[in-house]
């Protein structure tokens, strides 16, 4: 029996599980409850069942898994598949470590570099993005005038659907040899002769820091909007220091969104592909063009899985760590 | 806010750095755009031309992505749409055990990068494909949209989860008293509250899909879109036709998102002017009643 047919049979038993508890549920409850398709008529009802069924099972979790399911096993060809050469093996992790599927006497400094520095550089961006959007967001939301504020959102608004290849592309030209930027230093005689930005990988992390600004903006401003300014004021009155407003009440208020936009921004940053194609130099470090090229350059199927869980689980662990960090449930910072 | 005038110049600059920062890069792309030299350039202008707009309509390849791209895009409104309403109203109405486990699932795409969600669509369907035998069904164009609405889907279903969550059951219980049937309560009172959830959802989609590269670039296989040409040709080094095309997508999104923008602010003042009415309506009625 093939993996992918014990798959196929997962969903059965989760919708057996949900019917259950759905049961359970009804067992307990004080009060009689409709069932489903009481409370939906027929068709709606499998209109729900099978929409929900669909995306949840066959477009989210069963190709998860799946995809976990293949870093587990070796590359074969097509003929030895279901062989008996086609086991349960950690070699595409071994690869990751020591750069050789049997071999475990070197390590693979290159991918563990590259990993580690994707994590580092990502975590720093996030920490810099909040840091240049608190001020704006929290003067849009508790003192900008109506007025200004429709100008202000208006402006952030125009960049937000530019993607990321042509905001890369824009730091391209900005920050070349031949650039703006290089002309006006040259201009004013800082330098005598062109920077090379894209080579020393300042124009990945900026353009990178600049391509999910805004994503970091919004949720912030969402959060602080919705703080009474009198609390503020009471704070003000009662002789609090500036900083002491923002670290005791405006911040803990606003904790959905910061977490909300801390997580945006570094899974946006660590999973990015277009910015560092774009504005990486030949010597740049960053994890996905090497996930790249397990799949499209060395059609290494299952070792690029593997790398691809690797980077999910580092997701996984920073979402884990801010929701323990702040106390927030998944339900908060999703909004 | 009392501040000191230094303060309140210190704020100016950071303001006006930050939109520097923001729209800085966009608008030196735009002017390289009408620049004629080969290679993007900004100073010095050394003549003004529409060519390289001209050079954009003339590529055959991008204006198969393009099509293609608008394809993919009405194809995942049609899926996303549909699917986060249903989404929504299941989290309504599923029971408190089920519940937190049940959004857990649906959610993580949105906090999944989109290059795994395009790795794991590729990779799984290729397989269920094989296995099944519906091998036609491995094509780039259907990877694509099942891998965007993944995560679209969710986007969808947020959005129309915050408007589900207003909703007045009671509203539903009268219909139903006055004999209206199941399906008439769902066409007729649930999707017309819906409706402006419905309509941000749509619009939010599309241009999710538009824009998308991450999950695109593996679900695509061999066929192309948009954004996978312009990647290609970015590669391939800098010319100002890339420039030409940023601005022309710019200036698109702007007179998209003003649009979006009139056409919100007209509704809001239309449910302003019927909330009005029916106040007035309202207040005839209690001044005639004690009259009575």
């Amino acid at each position: 029996m093939k993996s992918i047919h014990v798959m196929l049979l997962l969903p059965c038993v989760v919708v057996l599980g949900f019917w259950l508890i759905a049961r359970f549920d009804r067992m307990n409850a004080s009060t009689r409850r409709l069932t489903f398709f009481q409370r939906n008529g027929l068709g709606v009802g499998i209109y729900l069942i099978v929409a929900v069924g669909f995306w949840a099972v066959f477009v989210i979790v069963l190709p998860m898994i799946y995809m976990v399911e293949l870093s587990f096993r070796p590359k074969l060809p097509l003929s030895q598949m279901g062989g008996p050469k086609d086991v349960y093996t950690l070699e595409n992790y071994r690869y990751f470590l020591f750069g050789s599927t049997t071999s475990t006497a070197e390590w693979n400094w290159l991918h563990i570099k590259a990993f580690g520095v994707t994590i580092l550089a990502s975590i720093l961006i996030t920490l810099a993005n909040f840091a240049i959007c608190y001020p704006l967001a929290y003067h849009m939301a508790q003192s900008a005038k109506p007025d200004r504020l429709r100008i202000l959102l208006l402006l952030l608004i125009i960049p937000y659907w530019v993607n990321d290849i042509l905001r890369a592309f824009a730091f391209r030209v900005l920050l070349s040899s031949g650039g703006i930027i290089n002309q006006m230093l040259m201009g004013l005689g800082f330098v005598s002769e062109p920077v090379d930005f894209l080579g020393a990988d300042i124009g990945l992390y900026m353009g990178l820091s600049y391509a999910y600004l805004l994503l970091m903006i919004f949720p912030l401003y969402n959060a602080i909007e919705s703080l009474d300014k009198n609390q503020i004021e009471a704070a003000r009155d009662l002789g609090a220091p500036w900083w002491h407003i923002h670290a005791f009440i405006v911040m803990p208020h606003a904790k959905p969104g910061i977490a909300s936009g801390c997580t945006l921004v570094f899974m946006l940053c660590t999973g990015a592909v277009a910015t560092p194609m774009v504005l990486g130099g030949p010597r740049s470090l960053w994890f996905t063009p090497i996930v790249y090229d397990r799949f499209y350059q060395l059609f290494n199927w299952p070792q690029g899985a593997a790398y691809a869980f690797l980077l999910l689980l580092a997701c996984i662990v920073f979402v884990l760590t801010v929701l323990r960090i702040s106390g927030l449930k998944l339900g908060e910072i999703t909004r | 806010m009392t501040s000191s005038p230094f303060q309140r110049a210190m704020f100016a600059v950071y303001v006006a750095a930050f939109f520097l920062y923001l729209l800085g890069p966009l608008a030196v792309m735009g002017i390289s755009a009408f620049n004629t030299p080969e290679y993007p350039q900004v100073w010095p202008i050394e003549g003004l031309t529409l060519s390289w707009f001209g050079a954009l309509l003339a590529d055959a390849d991008m204006m198969h992505g393009l099509r293609t791209s608008l394809l993919i895009g009405t194809l995942v409104v049609l899926i996303a749409v549909p699917v986060g309403l249903a989404g929504a109203i299941v989290m309504t109405q599923i029971s408190r055990t089920a519940r937190s486990f049940y959004y857990l699932v649906v959610v993580s795409p949105v906090l999944t990068p989109g290059i795994i969600i395009g790795i794991s669509t590729v990779v799984f369907w290729r397989e269920l494909t094989t296995v099944t035998g519906m091998r036609f069904m491995y094509d780039g164009i259907v990877l694509t949209v099942l891998g965007q609405s993944s995560f679209i889907s969710a986007y969808c279903m947020l959005i129309i989860l915050a408007r589900l969550q207003r909703f007045d059951r009671a509203q539903e219980e009268a219909a139903l008293d006055l004999g209206a049937s199941y399906p008439q309560v769902f066409f007729h009172i649930l999707l017309p509250y819906l409706k402006p959830a419905l309509f941000s959802a749509a619009v939010l989609a599309f241009l999710s899909s538009f824009e998308n590269y991450n999950t695109t670039t593996f679900a695509i296989l061999s066929d192309k879109t948009l954004t996978t040409v312009l990647a290609g040709r970015v590669r391939q080094g800098s010319t100002p036709s890339i420039s030409a095309l940023a601005t022309a997508i710019v200036v698109l999104t702007i007179v998209g998102a003003v649009a979006y923008e009139l056409a919100k602010r007209r509704d809001d003042r239309r449910a302003g002017a019927r909330r009005k009415e029916a106040l007035k309506a309202e207040e005839t009625e209690l001044a005639l009643s004690p009259a009575e």
